[in-house]
C-alpha cells in the first residue's frame, strides 16, 4: 500500500495527461485540465507544507535550545508576523487600520497600499534582491581565481567569454577602431551576435536534443513505475 | 618586485570584491552613460509590436521575483510602455508568486500614471498569480475561467468585457513573458505557444538567455537577454516615442555604463589571473 | 581580540559611513519621504541590505539577523500568496461557494464542486509529511504531482525541444544574399548545422571517440566551450546588472546621491 498505491496514482495521472493531448475531448480533454487545476491547488499546499517544516525545525531548535536558537526566534516571529498580517489583509483606508483590506476582503493582496506589500517593499525585497546581488562579488573571485586558460578548450572558452563581455557593452564598440562608432559593420559587437547566434546555438541546442530525449525517456520509466526514487527509500522493518 | 607578485597572486578576495564595488559605485555617481546601438533582435521584437493594430489582445506574464528585477523591470516597464502606447488588451498574469507585485509595480508606474484613459476590465486586467507552473498554462491554453474563475480583486472574470473577447491563449495575438527562471520562458513556448500557435516574445535573464536561443527564430519571435537588451529596447522605444527619451525614464539604459565599467574590471582580474598562471608554469618549466 | 577589533571597525564603517551620510542628507532635504512609514521603511532595507553584503567581509550576527528574517518572511510570503490567489478562489470558491461568496463575487447561490475534495483529500495527505508517524501517506499526493509533471513533460519535450528543434536545424548550407552567393551566410549556416551534429557526437558515448568519430567529437568540444564561454559572459552580465540595481537602491533612493538626475 505505501508503495503500490502512490505508483497507481502516478501511472493513471500520467496516461490520462498523454492521453488527452492526443484525445483533446470528453473525458480525457476534460480530465487532464481538471488534474492541471488539481495540481495547482496541491502545490499551494506545498508552500504550507513548507511553512510548517519551518515551524517544525525552528521551533524545536528554540524549545532545546541549541547553538543559534536566538536566530530561529527571528526567523519565527518574521513568520508569523508576515502570516498575520498577509492573511488578515492589514491596511489602512482613510488613516484607519483595517482587517481585511479595503474593509470587504477583496481587495489584491499584492496592493501597494496593504500592510503585506509593505513587507514585500521594505523586508523581502531588499533581502532578496542583496542575496543575489552578492553572487557579482563571487562571480568575479572565481574567475580570478580558477578562470584559466589551461588547454585548447579552455582557451576558446575564455576567448568566446571575452567576446561576450565586450560585446554586449558599449566598450566593444569603442575597442572596434575599424569601424567607425555610428555605423554598422563587422565590429566586436557583431561578433558577439554572430557568436551568440551560431556556435552558441548550435551548442545549446545540442545540449536540449540530448535533454530532451532523457526528460521523455525519465517521464516514461516514471509513469511506468520503472523509476521510483521519488517514493524515497523503503524504511527498514 | 617578487612580493608584490606574491601579494597579487595570492589575492585576498576581499579585495576583488572592493574593487567591483567601486567598479559599479562610481560610475552610478557620476552618471556614467554611453550610446545604445539596438542589435537586429531587439529591432526585430520593438518591430513585430509596432506593426500590430490596435486592439491587439496581448498576454504579458510576469514571471520573476525582487532579485531579478534590476535586469528583467526595465524590460517590463518598456514593454508595458509600447503596448499602452499602442492601445493593445493588455492581460496580466503570474507564474511567479512575487510576479503578482512586479505586475501591481509596473501597472502603478505605467498604466496608472501615463494612461489615466486606460479602463480596467477593458483595456487592461490584472488576474494574478497562480502556482503550478507548467500545470496553468496547460489549462489556459483552452480556458481561462477553469483556473482563474476571479481576477485580483476576487470579481469574475466574465464580469470584464475583455474576458467575452478572449476566453483562451488561443484567442491571444501575443504572449509576452518575463521571466527569471522556471516556470518561465521555456514553459511558456512549450506548453503555451507551440501548442496554442500563439506568437510569443520574451524577456530573460542573462543567465537564461544562451539557454533560450535555440527556440528562436521558429519558436520565438524575439528574445530580449538581460539588461543590455532591456537597454537598446528602451532606446527603441525612446526614439519612436519621444516622450520616453529621457534617459532617466530608462532604467536600463541607466544602468548600462556601471555594467559596462564592471566588466571591464572582472576582465581584467581573468587577464591578471592567467599572467599569474602562465608566469608560474613558466617558472615551474625553468626549475624542471 | 585584535581580529575582533578590526572585525568591528570594519562592520561599523560597513554600516555608520553610509548612514552619517544618509543623516546629512535628509538633514540637506536632498531625500523626501512622503510619509514616516516610507522613511522607516526604506532605512530599514538599507540596513539589511548592508547587513548582507557585510557578509562580504565576514560572517557576523547582523548577517545571520537577516538571514534568519529572509527565511521566516519568504516562507511565510509564499504561503500568504498560495491562500489568497489559489486557495480561496480555486479551492473553497468551487468546494465551498457558501463560505467565501463574501468575498469572492458571483458565489452566491452556487452548488459546491464536490469533486475538488479531490485536490483537498491530496494537499492535506501532502501536509501528513510533517508527521514521522504518517508522514508515508504523503508520497500519495506527491505521486499525484510527479504524475502530471512525468505526463506533461512527456509529450511537450518532445514536440518542443525535440522535433521542433531539429526542424530547426534543417536549414539551407548554400545561402543566397541578393541571387549571390554569401559567404558569411553559408559558412555561418554550415557552422550551425555542423556544430549542432558534432555536439551530438560528442554526447554519443556508445562509440568510441576514434577516427571521424573523434574528429567530430572534438569539433563538438569546442563548439559547447564556445557555448559554455558565451554563457558565462551573459551570467557575468546578468550577476552584475542585479548588483547595479541593489547599488542603485543605496545610493538614489536611501541617500539621494543622484547626480545627472
Amino acid at each position: 500500500m505505501k508503495r503500490t498505491i502512490p505508483l497507481a496514482i502516478t501511472f493513471i495521472v500520467g496516461v490520462v495527461l498523454i492521453v488527452s493531448k492526443f484525445i483533446p475531448h470528453m473525458p480525457f480533454g476534460t480530465l487532464g485540465e481538471d488534474f492541471s487545476v488539481y495540481f495547482d491547488i496541491i502545490a499551494t499546499f506545498a508552500f504550507i507544507l513548507g511553512g510548517g517544516n519551518l515551524l517544525k525545525v525552528h521551533a524545536d531548535t528554540i524549545y532545546r535550545q541549541r547553538s543559534g536558537w536566538g536566530y530561529s526566534a527571528i526567523c519565527l516571529i518574521g513568520f508569523f508576523i508576515t502570516m498575520v498580517i498577509g492573511l488578515l489583509k492589514f491596511g489602512a483606508v482613510n488613516g484607519r487600520i483595517v482587517v481585511g483590506w479595503p474593509g470587504d476582503w477583496k481587495g489584491d493582496i499584492a496592493d501597494p497600499a496593504i500592510w503585506f506589500s509593505s513587507i514585500y517593499e521594505y523586508v523581502f525585497k531588499p533581502l532578496a534582491a542583496t542575496m543575489f546581488a552578492l553572487l557579482a562579488f563571487y562571480v568575479a573571485s572565481a574567475s580570478y581565481r580558477a578562470f584559466r586558460a589551461k588547454n585548447v578548450e579552455a582557451t576558446v572558452l575564455l576567448v568566446a567569454s571575452f567576446i561576450i563581455l565586450l560585446g554586449r557593452t558599449f566598450i566593444g564598440k569603442a575597442v572596434s577602431f575599424w569601424v567607425p562608432i555610428n555605423r554598422p559593420g563587422p565590429d566586436i559587437p557583431r561578433l558577439a551576435e554572430w557568436v551568440m547566434d551560431y556556435p552558441t546555438r548550435a551548442g545549446q541546442r545540442a545540449i536540449m536534443i540530448g535533454i530532451a530525449l532523457g526528460i521523455v525517456a525519465t517521464s516514461l520509466k516514471i509513469i511506468l513505475g520503472i523509476d521510483r526514487t521519488y517514493l524515497g527509500v523503503e524504511e527498514e522493518k | 618586485m617578487g612580493k608584490i607578485y606574491d601579494k597579487i597572486r595570492n589575492l585576498d578576495r576581499r579585495v576583488v570584491f572592493l574593487f567591483i564595488a567601486l567598479a559599479v559605485i562610481i560610475p552610478l555617481l557620476y552618471a556614467v552613460r554611453f550610446p545604445e546601438f539596438p542589435t537586429p533582435m531587439a529591432k526585430g521584437v520593438f518591430d513585430h509590436i509596432e506593426r500590430m493594430p490596435e486592439g491587439s489582445r496581448v498576454l504579458i506574464s510576469f514571471d520573476y521575483d525582487p532579485a531579478s528585477e534590476p535586469e528583467l523591470e526595465p524590460m517590463a516597464i518598456a514593454w508595458m510602455r509600447h503596448c499602452s502606447i499602442k492601445k493593445f488588451k493588455i492581460y496580466i498574469m503570474a507564474l511567479w508568486p512575487l510576479g503578482q507585485n512586479m505586475a501591481q509595480g509596473a501597472i502603478k508606474r505605467v498604466i496608472l500614471k501615463d494612461f489615466p484613459n486606460y479602463k480596467y476590465g477593458i483595456d487592461y486586467v490584472n488576474i494574478g498569480y497562480k502556482s503550478g507552473g507548467q500545470g496553468v498554462i496547460n489549462v489556459i491554453l483552452t480556458d481561462f475561467e477553469k483556473l482563474y474563475p476571479v481576477d485580483v480583486t476576487n470579481r469574475p472574470l466574465k464580469s470584464f468585457p475583455l474576458f467575452k473577447e478572449a476566453n483562451s491563449l488561443k484567442s491571444m495575438d501575443l504572449i509576452i513573458n518575463i521571466s527569471a527562471g522556471t516556470p518561465g520562458l521555456k514553459e511558456w513556448i512549450q506548453f503555451g505557444s507551440d501548442p496554442a500557435g500563439t506568437p510569443i516574445i520574451g524577456g530573460s535573464t542573462a543567465v537564461q538567455a544562451p539557454q533560450l536561443y535555440p527556440y528562436h527564430p521558429k519558436q520565438i519571435l524575439g528574445l530580449l537577454g538581460g539588461l543590455k537588451a532591456a537597454a537598446e529596447y528602451e532606446k527603441l522605444l525612446g526614439d519612436k516615442y519621444p516622450q520616453y527619451s529621457d534617459v532617466k525614464l530608462n532604467k536600463g539604459r541607466m544602468r548600462m555604463g556601471a555594467q559596462a565599467i564592471a566588466h571591464i574590471v572582472i576582465m581584467a582580474f581573468i587577464i591578471i589571473g592567467n599572467l599569474t598562471f602562465f608566469i608560474d608554469r613558466a617558472r615551474g618549466a625553468k626549475k624542471g | 581580540m585584535k581580529g575582533k577589533l578590526k572585525k568591528i571597525i570594519i562592520l561599523a564603517i560597513i554600516f555608520g559611513l553610509p548612514a552619517v551620510i544618509g543623516i546629512v542628507q535628509m538633514a540637506r532635504g536632498k531625500v523626501l519621504y512622503t510619509s514616516f512609514g516610507q522613511a522607516l521603511g526604506t532605512w530599514f532595507g538599507a540596513f539589511l541590505t548592508l547587513a548582507i553584503v557585510s557578509f562580504l567581509y565576514d560572517d557576523n550576527p547582523l548577517y545571520r539577523f537577516s538571514e534568519a528574517l529572509f527565511i521566516g518572511v519568504s516562507a511565510a510570503y509564499w504561503m500568504v500568496m498560495g491562500f489568497w490567489t489559489v486557495l480561496i478562489p480555486n479551492l473553497f470558491g468551487r468546494l465551498t461557494p457558501w463560505l467565501v461568496s463574501s468575498i469572492i463575487e458571483g458565489l452566491e447561490g452556487k452548488k459546491p464542486n464536490y469533486f475538488y475534495l479531490i485536490p483537498l483529500i491530496f494537499g492535506i495527505l501532502l501536509l501528513m509529511r510533517l508527521s514521522s508517524k504518517f508522514g508515508w501517506i504523503s508520497r500519495w499526493a506527491l505521486a499525484f504531482i510527479v504524475g502530471t509533471t512525468a505526463g506533461l513533460n512527456f509529450v511537450q519535450y518532445a514536440i518542443s525541444d525535440f522535433t521542433e528543434q531539429v526542424k530547426g536545424s534543417i536549414i539551407p548550407l548554400i545561402t543566397l544574399n541578393g541571387g549571390k552567393f554569401s559567404i558569411l551566410g553559408t559558412f555561418s549556416n554550415t557552422v550551425l548545422f555542423l556544430g549542432i551534429i558534432c555536439g551530438l557526437i560528442y554526447f554519443f558515448f556508445s562509440v568510441e571517440h576514434k577516427g571521424f568519430f573523434g574528429v567530430a567529437s572534438r569539433i563538438g568540444i569546442w563548439i559547447l566551450m564556445i557555448s559554455f564561454g558565451a554563457s558565462f559572459g551573459f551570467t557575468v552580465m546578468g550577476r552584475i546588472a542585479l548588483l547595479v540595481g541593489r547599488v542603485e537602491f543605496l545610493l538614489y533612493d536611501w541617500l539621494g546621491l543622484t547626480p545627472g538626475m
